[in-house]
């Protein structure tokens, strides 16, 4: 008693009673309280995105608007190593905030609109991010953070069929393009994207409007997808999780993430860090991002660590979690560069105790995207 | 085979002689959600009363599990190790985790019963 207390106030997506309702289990997930699982579980979860649909809410994420003139370009490259200059209306692009080290800030996906361009900023990160981006904003580039939307992952072979339904036209989007839909009188934006390796969309829709939408996906036996599965699903799919498998110690040629890097851009440089990632690009990083398949059924969690089978240490896992799909544990993590190569036999200490293991390709689950 | 009891950690406990069986609770199953990964011990193995005895690992996390009693293994379950998701069909039967020849029965005894477990259930809540 008497202490002091430092209250957080938690934050709440637009969804949050609606997925209580569902029969939410929730955890704080970066300042929000986020579903982890419903009622099927993680397993069922995963599964049931793989083989029909499942809904995400991922209103936790920074939609970051920004308008501006040409100059916004020349601005947003200096700390974005995508080709933005070239990145037609409507097109998206998965890339990197990078700092003067070329570490990795963030990692977003870059869209741009008639007016300027749209960043996907992941939760945990988005307010530093922004204050990252303003250092190089001039005062005629208008920025916002809009949290007046709700954003809505549909992801699985049938979302195309389902969502086509609702909203006419979205079939005709190749992954990685978007555009603007009507529905109940109001603007949309959807995108042909995603993080889980299936087919599907991201929905960017008022906080008024989303319950709507929800009901219109849960009457078509889209199930409600958990923070849980969404983590098995996108390992599964090699996909990084920054804070685990990404942070600003660590750069694109490390992440194995060059190819993120616009190939004008590795060559002509003007951002944060090109310095450095030009020498790796040329010479090889010392640590580099890897798929582990552990030979047997023992997870191999995050900090891990990855041993020769002479057992000298050299590296360590970043994520790792049990893949429903693969039916095996997956995981990623860093290992010395000359032991990169597919096949390599390593150890994984897990309790004290040494299991075998392999670097393995990635991704463990085969994407179907729609290009 | 005598009637099941509780621990507050959520494993059971049945006892046939001075042989008991181990396994977690179906309460624990749930929190824990599908169960990836299950570690039994070897036979020949001592255990005290609440020492560490095998791992049980979700999708979400890994747990220790422990002995709600002091003793010598005498055998583990290698089914669940090998099928770890039929933990969740069912916890409280063939999915037992280990079996043990026990040193004092008053440890048993001193264990929950299975209402006493479940009003102690009802008022953890986690």
């Amino acid at each position: 008693m008497g202490s002091k207390r430092v209250i957080m106030e938690v934050q709440k997506t637009a969804l949050y009673n609606y997925h209580k309702n569902l029969g939410a289990k929730f955890v704080p997930f970066a300042g929000y309280e986020m579903p982890i699982q419903y009622k099927d579980g993680i397993v069922k979860e995963h599964i049931s995105t793989r083989t029909h649909a499942g809904f995400f809410d991922v209103s936790h994420m920074g939609q970051f608007f920004l308008e501006g003139d040409e100059t916004l370009i020349t601005a947003l490259e200096k700390i974005i190593p995508a080709d933005l200059k070239n990145l037609k209306i409507n097109h998206s692009k998965y890339s990197f905030l990078l700092n003067n080290e070329g570490g990795i800030i963030d990692d977003l996906i870059i869209t741009r609109t008639e007016k300027g361009f749209c960043i996907i900023l992941n939760a945990a990160c988005k307010e530093n991010d922004i204050k990252q981006i303003s250092q190089f904003l001039k005062k005629n580039h208008k920025h916002l953070l809009n949290n007046d939307l709700s954003l809505i992952a549909l992801q699985g072979p049938k979302s195309v069929e389902i969502l086509e339904k609702l909203i006419p036209g979205v079939a005709n989007l190749k992954f990685m393009t978007g555009n603007n839909f009507k529905y109940e009188g109001e603007n949309l934006y959807v995108t042909r994207s995603g993080y889980t390796g299936e087919d599907g969309f991201e929905i960017s829709i008022s906080n008024t409007k989303v319950e709507k939408l929800i009901d219109y996906l849960i009457s078509n036996e889209v199930k409600p997808i958990g923070l849980g599965a969404r983590d098995t699903l996108r390992l599964e799919a090699g996909l990084c999780l920054y804070g685990h498998d990404l942070n600003e110690k660590i750069n694109p040629v490390e992440a194995n993430l060059k190819w993120a890097i616009a190939k004008k851009r590795k060559e002509v440089g003007g951002f944060n860090g090109w310095e450095k990632i030009k020498n790796l690009l040329a010479n090889g990083s010392e640590k580099i991002r890897v798929g582990i398949k552990p030979d047997g059924k023992v997870i191999a969690r995050e900090n891990t660590k990855i041993f020769t089978s002479d057992n000298n240490e050299i590296g360590f896992v970043t994520s790792g979690t049990f893949g429903p799909s693969v039916n095996a544990p997956v995981a990623m993590g860093y290992v010395k560069s000359e032991f990169s190569e597919v096949g390599t036999s390593i150890q994984l200490e897990v309790r004290g105790k040494k299991y075998g293991g392999k670097i393995s390709e990635l991704p463990f689950y085969k994407k179907s995207y729609v290009k | 085979m005598s009637e099941k009891k509780f621990s507050k950690k959520h494993e059971w406990v049945s006892l046939d002689g001075e042989v008991a069986t181990v396994g977690i609770t179906k309460h624990a199953t749930e929190m824990l959600g599908d169960i990836v990964f299950v570690e039994v011990p070897d036979a020949g193995k001592a255990v005290e009363k609440e020492g560490q005895a095998a791992v049980v690992e979700s999708t979400k996390a890994a747990s220790d599990v422990y002995s709600p009693i002091s003793g010598e293994i005498t055998e583990g379950n290698k089914a669940i190790a090998d099928d770890p998701g039929s933990v969740n069909l069912d916890p409280e039967g063939a999915s037992w985790f280990f079996k043990l020849k026990i040193k004092d029965k008053s440890e048993y005894d001193t264990l929950m019963s299975k209402d006493e477990y479940d009003k102690f259930c009802k008022e953890n809540p986690s």
